[in-house]
């Protein structure tokens, strides 16, 4: 137990559950970002998927929106400590874009348009961990969390969930991506309270 | 900066307005912070209970005491006690600072521009103090943005700085209440307003932005539209989670 700071009650919402340590929960969906959000028409957009051997997988938006589409419903927690309960989205479950992809790296640097990265384990984007999403509560993602589409990785800090996503570069290393790189955690997760480094 | 929780003296409190005021933390070993870092701040109640908090430093320094600038929400969990019941002589926890990227060094070259909106300029004030305090004679100006004057925080030290220092220039906006000498009535800040009162697009200056969200984002957009390079403007959110924070 830290310093008592006497006088202080606060508001005991760290007894649910489903928060992991020093989170609070929140009802509406801040927006967090490094600057300004980018303008990506659905038709410019494309989404990629890089080798070590040099490979080059892409999708274009309509090829992305003819693969299963999934419903998700997931907790998601923001290293800033609030957690947002019961989240509903839309995308494509990233085991389906890696299908054809041979590689043996183990992590992957995603990369945003805007020239946002972050640095991801590949065990953390497969086996049903991570998702492409582009719906958000029934509605279209706004632009301002991600839009048109956002990597989803519910089970880490919310900053892995890069939003304009663009594409992933596999690695054989982990490479700092933009906040590991300026102070936080090189992985992420809520639950070993992994906030900086 | 560091990911361990440390022990901070409350030094010292000043109100900055009728719900805010700026707390000075001296903690042992510590090597000042960068202008624009924040740091987490945890509360433990008699039972355990603990609340983590994140405050931007409003200081600027290489010594062991730092200052933050707490302003009081309503509903709020931790700033109501921070604001009202923390007495110097108190301790806390805290950690970090934290940050590198919302950040500004002496060594930077490029003209700042700094754009508050309300406690928004808590960062931004740190990154006037280290400017003032350095050799950098780089331009600021900043752009603050306020409900009324009563709303403004370090009033005096600006009031004094944008008199006498050669190298910052202030203005503000008023969007409910202005002084009674104003030469405008207050409204919301406009593209118009904003692009008249902050350095020009070229040479581009390093532009920081912070304040709620939609004041943040609004900004940003209009920066963006007006030719000002998307990478040279950097942001921070304030107040993203519907006033629990």
């Amino acid at each position: 137990m830290g310093i008592i700071s006497s006088g202080f009650h606060g508001k005991r919402q760290t007894g649910n559950p489903a928060l992991p340590p020093g989170q609070y929960e929140t009802g509406s969906f801040p927006v967090l970002t490094a600057g300004p959000a980018p303008h990506i028409p659905a038709e410019n957009w494309e989404f990629f998927i890089t080798t070590e051997a040099g490979q080059r997988h892409a999708w274009s938006w309509d090829a992305f929106m003819d693969l299963p589409q999934v419903e998700i419903r997931t907790d998601i927690h923001c290293v800033t400590s609030w957690s947002r309960l019961g989240t509903s989205w839309r995308g494509v479950s990233l085991d389906t874009l890696f299908e054809d992809v041979e590689s043996s790296c183990e992590f992957a640097t995603a990369h945003s348009y805007g020239g946002y990265t972050t640095n991801i384990p590949l065990p953390d984007l497969l086996d049903g961990r991570a998702w492409l999403a582009w719906e958000f509560d029934g509605e279209p993602l706004e632009r301002a969390h991600g839009g048109p589409a956002r990597l989803l990785v519910p089970h880490l800090y919310f900053w892995k969930s890069a939003k304009w996503i663009n594409g992933l570069e596999l690695t054989q290393g982990d490479i700092p991506g933009f906040w590991e790189s300026n102070g936080y955690h090189i992985h992420g997760d809520p639950w070993r309270e992994e906030r900086y480094s | 900066m560091s990911p361990l929780w440390r022990i901070a003296d409350v030094v010292s409190g000043v109100p900055e307005t009728e719900t805010s005021r700026t707390i000075g933390l001296r903690v042992e070993g510590l090597m000042g912070n960068l202008a624009g870092q924040h740091v987490d701040i945890r509360l433990t109640a008699d039972d355990g209970y603990s609340a983590v908090r994140s405050y931007s430093v409003a200081t600027a320094g290489m010594d062991e005491i730092i200052g933050i600038t707490v302003d009081e929400l309503a509903n709020g969990e931790v700033s109501p006690y921070l604001v009202r019941d923390l007495a110097v002589g108190d301790q806390l926890e805290i950690r970090g600072p934290v940050g590198g990227w919302f950040v500004w060094r002496p060594t930077d070259t490029n003209p700042v521009q700094l754009i508050a909106g309300g406690s928004g300029i808590v960062p931004l004030m740190s990154m006037i103090r280290a400017h003032e305090a350095s050799e950098n004679t780089a331009q600021f100006r900043l752009l603050y943005s306020l409900k009324s004057p009563e709303a403004g925080f370090y009033r005096e030290e600006l009031l004094t700085l944008s008199r006498e220092s050669p190298k910052l220039t202030v203005d503000y906006v008023y969007t409910r209440k202005a002084p009674s000498d104003w030469q405008t009535a207050p409204k919301r800040l406009t593209a118009d307003v904003l692009l008249a009162s902050i350095l020009p697009a070229d040479p581009t200056p390093d532009t920081y932005i912070c304040g709620q969200t939609v004041f943040v984002e609004t900004v940003a957009e209009w920066l963006v539209q007006a030719g000002y390079p998307a990478a040279s403007i950097k942001t921070e959110r304030f107040g993203g989670t519907g006033g629990t924070r």
